[in-house]
């Protein structure tokens, strides 16, 4: 049941799908549904908190906890693959894997960033970013050469 | 499951139809599930100071970008700034939740109504002298230039600072610090673009771009020196001693002005902590009033 809850920003999704529903069990009696943010400011956590006690409640359910995982962090490599699919299939190119977390000091990147994604439209390798910052936490904006349209990438964290 | 008109209308589900505060996010309990057990031999007042000074810059900084929020120079990089500022947001929730969660929460339980949450308390119903920010957060955004000039220095103290708060002993500071870290990259190579193409574009750009850096300059006289806060703390395996970034960040805005063709102003002389003591100057109570003055006015609002 959890895992058909959707995400509210991309309602093609499941919080499985985007790898953020992390657990589910029954611990006395009471089912314990584990979820973790993908930013620490997404707003969308408390909708998904929300939709999922319904779900559950709606479901039968009546002792249900949903309890949050800081660690470790989201990345957007949980997303699988059906995930990706889905996202692909919305227009939204899905993100290529995510970039290594050294340990010590975090390399500055000034140059423009390496990341590619092919247009989700036309299927064109040849798309440029417009911003790293889309209208969700998640999503940059880039635009087609080939179609000329532009679309969403969940960029890659 | 029978959808929602809306995915809004799943919030009253939850709670019965009741509303949420309107200064909130009607989600309680950031931490619910988290273990926040404090680690051995730490002072719970000390975490909940330190988290406030984490937690409280980010708040700062956030609600100083978001005032960019209709008057940027593009649509996309107001969206890139709103980004930010709700990535800041997120963790200052996180801290001030910490904070709240270790019983730290100053005057603010006194003035805030027992349905705000503690983060909320927190933000809302400090006065000025309860913030633990650095002046460097707190200063005006002035024009684009120098909003970018201080965002690519607060992002580089931060993201040095988290990245080693990521071995904190303290597993709820760590893991904030280790989801703060993927996202303050972004911050700070965003804001470090902006000045290289500032800086290395037209003779106004880089006019302002080098007024932006000299402005911001001053205000670093403070942040590397660590309150006896940060020094148990660091001691005890829970906190960064500030000192212990100085290298990396001088190394990374050297990196970016020389790249940018801006010249790099004379390091100030180190002074005792004033924003994380407690002290400021009116720019912050201005900010405050801004921030607060809504939810003071109508403190059990809901929607």
């Amino acid at each position: 049941m959890a895992e058909t809850v959707t995400d509210p920003e991309l309602p093609t999704l499941t919080l499985a799908d985007l790898g953020v529903l992390r657990d589910v069990r029954i611990e006395r009696g009471t089912v314990v549904v584990e979820i973790t943010p993908t930013y620490t400011g997404c707003p969308a956590m408390g909708v998904m908190r929300a939709d999922l006690l319904h779900a559950l409640h709606s479901a039968g359910h009546r002792d249900v906890e949903v309890r949050t995982v800081l660690a470790p962090a989201w990345t957007t490599d949980w997303i699988t693959v059906t995930g990706r699919r889905k996202l692909a299939e919305g227009g939204i190119a899905p993100p290529g894997p995510a970039p290594d977390r050294p340990e010590g000091p975090i390399p500055l990147r000034l140059g423009s960033t390496r990341r590619t994604a092919a247009c989700p439209l036309c299927g064109s390798p040849d798309t440029v970013e417009i911003s790293e910052f889309g209208a969700t936490a998640c999503k940059a904006l880039r635009r087609c050469r080939a179609c000329l349209e532009p679309f969403e990438h969940v960029k890659e964290i | 499951m029978a959808h929602e008109e809306t995915v809004y209308e799943a919030l009253d589900h939850a709670s019965g139809g009741e509303g949420h505060w309107a200064f909130g996010t009607g989600f309680d309990e950031p931490l619910a599930g988290v273990d926040t057990t404090v680690p051995d031999g730490v002072d719970p007042v000390d975490l909940g100071t330190y988290c406030l000074m984490l937690g409280d810059d980010a708040l700062v900084l956030a609600q100083r970008l978001t005032q960019w929020v209709t008057a940027a120079p593009e649509l996309e990089e107001e969206v890139a700034i709103a980004n930010v500022a709700l990535d800041l947001l997120g963790q200052a929730r996180l801290l001030l939740a910490r904070a709240g969660s270790v019983g730290v929460l100053g005057r603010s339980r006194s003035r805030a109504t027992a349905s705000i949450p503690d983060e909320d308390a927190l933000a809302y119903f400090r006065e000025p002298d309860e913030f633990r920010s650095t002046a460097l957060v707190a200063a005006p955004n002035g024009d684009f230039a120098r909003t970018m000039a201080r965002l690519l220095v607060a992002a580089t103290i931060r993201l040095a600072v988290f990245a080693r708060l990521r071995e904190s002993r303290d597993s709820v500071l760590a893991a904030i610090a280790a989801k703060g870290v993927n996202e303050l990259t972004y911050h700070r190579d965003h804001a470090g673009r902006w000045l290289l193409r500032l800086g290395d574009g037209t003779a106004e750009s880089h006019r302002r771009a080098q007024d932006g850096v000299d402005t911001v300059w001053p205000l670093l006289a403070d942040v590397f020196t660590p309150t006896d806060v940060e020094t148990r703390l660091t001691a005890a395996g829970v906190a960064v001693d500030p000192a212990t970034v100085r290298a990396e960040v001088q190394a990374v805005l050297g990196e970016v002005l020389g790249r940018a063709t801006l010249r790099l102003p004379d390091w100030p002389a180190d002074t005792a902590p004033r924003g994380r003591a407690g002290e400021h100057g009116p720019e912050l109570g201005d900010l405050l009033a801004d921030l607060q003055g809504l939810a003071r006015q109508h403190p059990a609002a809901t929607w």
